[in-house]
């Protein structure tokens, strides 16, 4: 098969799988998942086929795979058409990797994590969790946990989901781009509800799909920007010199923003809220509501990765404008610092992890803002691979816990709450394991971790480029994420078990655990292939992902130089943070002794609550006064309600001044009224005497005979 | 031969005769025979127009005799009333037999 057609065909075994397990199959648990996890395999196959090929082909970066269809007639003339194609250039290709994989071993983890192979529960009820189900066993009863009442329909979803990612992935324009990108966005509402009769799940579904809205209305705009500046979405048309060029010195007439700096910026306001960042950021934690497997792949390793791949693609347009480029790096550096902190404070163990990632975003977004191309790919990559990892890790977590609450049977102990754990190295030792590799890697251990890799890449580059707010911040966000990494893997794992519940915890099964020692040594090992070619000023290999992904660009973007202070900082943060995070929280055992429960980091700055008194309660207030109220009660029902009066009152006056006098009584009445008078009057000449009768015929013949005469003879 | 216009002078006054007699007479026989005089004076007629006009064409005398016809018919019909309405009534004054009112 042609490359080419191999990249049509790696979107589309997961859609069939959706359209076949809805249609088919949702019946059938086994057929769904196998479907399901098919699909992701045969798409894993393919991608890693084209990575493959594309690796083999010299300066991919000017010869990218591509293909296009003529899709849309757009009429100026017979051959010119709106183009739909996929494109796999050096970036494409990296990216295709990750996402494969992440993909694939989420739908993997989801078999295990939705307990397949365990009894129906006690009292299903769709739309929630599964409670459990008591099992006889040797004479005596307990309680294990018990299969997802929804299992093939969560199974669909992914299946959906992972046809938008890889269409996104794959387009070589804005607009199927955007399509896969909206995909992704219903599937994540859709997912992030699944448990829908949860109310905190279905607020978090509504509160993601709203807050990404906002943005998506902002990149929705751009694109139109785009397409009216240039006449094309496809990006090698407007990644050439001329388009470009003009992009940039035409003027946008918002404050002086040039079209590319305009168009730049309003999609960089589409991947503020897909990857959450400042200030459209508060989706994010909430969207942990939804099962864990979601949460790794939709919240960590892929679609809000998309969000950053936006700026990626589009990155040779929004590096035209430097106030663009500014907001880009403010925004990303911002928000990588401000979530930090924020996840210092929090004792859900996915909520540390949301917050995590919403950090790790900013420090993507911020290298692409100043230009760190290359790095911000390679954090992306490593970043879903130990992300995925460390949310799937907690998810496994979570679910040694609820082992543990079910053999207790008290129901009150929240499983995901890092407080309730502890020790819990011993009982699950596989989890612990990969979850220390993910931990650190998002840490960034030195030297054998990815993330010390990518992350060090970033600060390399913000060093060399001078740009020191960004330096200065992006470490000290660092130095946070090691300490809150620290206090996490210390509360879950370290120390004794806290509750009755984290001593009955249990590790999973190994549909669960397989993908957790996948991804960690793609969270070790893939650091390696971005080590920098004189690190320490040692002799080693050329930095092969900076060549290759480099190659996107145009202008192949220079190695930097080494340098000790980025590198020692690095050292410094990641080290200290750790270290202090095992110090500070090795003898805490409740929220109590926990020295950074400070309210105002507790509650997220208040954000979620700012939101609501700025927006969420004047949206309420204006849909309840002024749209309902005012709208819909007064103007629209009134008009509605003016309808019957009014027609009353017409048809009183038609009635009263036409339909009574003139129908009735002229016409009615008064043709009667006329008929009996004339009756009354002729009866008289009815004598009855026969020749009273002929007399007055004679006298009538005569009478009209002699008219006749007069006017027919004269 | 006589000129047309004195048969249909002859006629007219014929008719006129029949006319006053049917309006005057109370007597209803004498009105049905005043009927009779008016029927006759159009046989008259009908047969003078045929003498004078085209003589081939016979529809003239046949129309006269269509209407002895109806006449002797009319004439029949118009007396059983006359004896039904005396045997009813026992009157043939026209002026009495007024039943035919509101």
């Amino acid at each position: 098969m042609t490359t080419e057609t191999l990249m049509w065909l790696i979107p589309l075994p997961p859609v069939l799988a959706f359209a076949l397990i809805v249609l088919f199959t949702n019946r059938s648990k086994t057929l769904s998942h196998t479907l399901a996890v098919g699909a992701a395999f045969l798409s894993l196959l393919g991608s890693m086929i084209v990575f493959v090929r594309a690796l083999g082909v010299e300066h991919l970066g000017e010869h990218p795979f591509e293909s296009s269809v003529n899709w849309l007639p757009l009429g100026e003339s017979v051959e010119t058409y709106f183009k739909i194609g996929v494109l796999v250039d050096p970036t494409t290709a990296v990216v295709l990797f990750f996402v494969a994989i992440t993909i694939f071993m989420i739908f993997l983890y989801s078999v295990g994590y939705h307990n397949f192979g365990q009894p129906e529960g006690d009292h299903n009820q769709k739309g929630l969790p599964p409670h459990g189900a008591t099992v006889e066993e040797h004479g005596h009863k307990h309680v294990v946990p018990s299969v997802e009442p929804m299992y093939s329909r969560f199974f669909a979803f992914l299946g959906l989901f992972a046809f938008g990612m890889y269409v996104l992935v794959l387009s070589d324009n804005l607009l199927t781009f955007f399509v896969g990108w909206e995909i992704m966005g219903l599937c994540s509402y859709l997912l992030i509800g699944f448990w829908y009769a949860k109310p905190s799940a279905r607020d978090a579904a509504v509160k993601a799909f709203m807050t990404t809205r906002i943005g998506d209305v902002f990149m929705l705009l751009g694109i139109a920007y785009l397409y009216y500046a240039t006449g094309t979405l496809t990006f090698r048309e407007i990644f050439t010199e001329e388009v470009l060029h003009t992009l940039a010195t035409v003027p946008s007439g918002f404050l002086g923003f040039s079209a590319a700096g305009l168009i730049g910026l309003l999609l960089f306001i589409g991947t503020v809220g897909k990857s959450a960042q400042f200030p459209l950021h508060v989706w994010l934690p909430d969207a942990m509501e939804g099962p864990t497997p979601v949460s790794a792949m939709i919240h960590a390793a892929t679609m809000v990765s998309a969000g950053v791949y936006a700026v990626v693609r589009m990155f040779p347009l929004i590096s035209l404008d430097a106030r663009t480029m500014t907001i880009v790096a403010f925004i990303g550096a911002f928000t990588a610092i401000f979530a930090a902190t924020i996840a210092v404070a929090q004792n859900d163990i996915k909520r540390v992890l949301a917050y995590s990632t919403i950090s790790q975003l900013g420090f993507m977004i911020a290298a692409l803002g100043i230009g760190a191309y290359v790095a911000a790919v390679f954090h992306l990559i490593t970043h879903a691979f130990f992300k995925a990892l460390l949310f799937l890790g907690s998810g496994s977590v979570i679910h040694g816990m609820e082992h543990g609450v079910l053999h207790t049977g008290n129901h009150h102990v929240d499983p995901q709450d890092m407080f309730n754990m502890g020790g819990l190295r011993r009982k699950m030792p596989i989890t612990f394991w990969t979850f220390l590799i993910g931990g650190f890697a998002l840490a960034g251990f030195p030297l054998i971790t990815a993330g010390f890799w990518s992350k060090d890449e970033i600060f390399a580059d913000a060093f060399a480029n001078g740009h020191w707010a960004v330096f200065i911040t992006l470490a000290l966000a660092a130095f946070m994420t090691a300490f809150y990494t620290m206090r996490q893997i210390t509360l879950t794992f370290l120390g004794e078990p806290r509750t009755q519940e984290a001593e009955h915890a249990q590790e999973t099964p190994w549909t669960m655990t397989t993908p957790l020692i996948i991804l960690s040594i793609f969270a070790i090992a893939y650091g390696w292939v971005g080590i920098p070619e004189d690190f320490m000023g040692l002799p080693l290999q050329p930095n092969w992902l900076h060549e290759f992904v480099g190659g996107t660009l145009a202008e192949h973007p220079e190695t930097i130089a080494f340098s000790w202070i980025p590198l020692l900082t690095s050292l410094v943060v990641a080290l200290g943070g750790l270290y202090l995070g095992w110090m500070t929280y090795r003898s805490v055992s409740s929220p109590a002794e926990d020295r950074f429960q400070i309210p105002l980091l507790k509650n997220k700055y208040y954000f979620d609550e700012f939101y609501d008194r700025a927006f969420v309660k004047p949206a309420y207030w204006f849909a309840e006064n002024v749209v309902y109220r005012f709208l819909d009660q007064g103007v629209i029902d009134g008009i509605l309600h003016s309808f019957g009066p009014a027609t009353d009152r017409l048809g009183s006056i038609i009635r009263n001044n036409f339909d009574l006098p003139v129908i009735n009584r002229f016409f009615g009445d008064g043709s009667a009224e006329v008929t009996y008078r004339a009756g009354d009057k002729l009866r008289a000449v009815q004598t009855g005497r026969i020749q009273q009768y002929l007399m007055l015929a004679l006298v009538v013949f005569i009478a009209i005979g002699a008219v006749l005469y007069f006017f027919l003879m004269a | 031969m006589v000129p047309l216009s004195w048969y249909l002078i002859f006629a007219a006054l014929l008719f006129s005769i029949g006319l006053f007699g049917v309006l005057s007479r109370r007597n209803a026989v004498a009105i049905l025979l005043g009927i009779e005089l008016m029927l006759n004076s159009v046989n008259i007629n009908l047969a003078a127009f045929w003498r004078y006009g085209d003589v081939t064409q016979m529809a003239g005398q046949v129309f006269a005799i269509i209407v002895f016809a109806v006449a002797a018919a009319e004439v029949s019909v118009g007396l059983a009333l006359v004896i039904s309405v005396y045997r009813r009534r026992n009157t043939v004054v026209a002026d009495d037999i007024n039943m035919m009112k509101w």
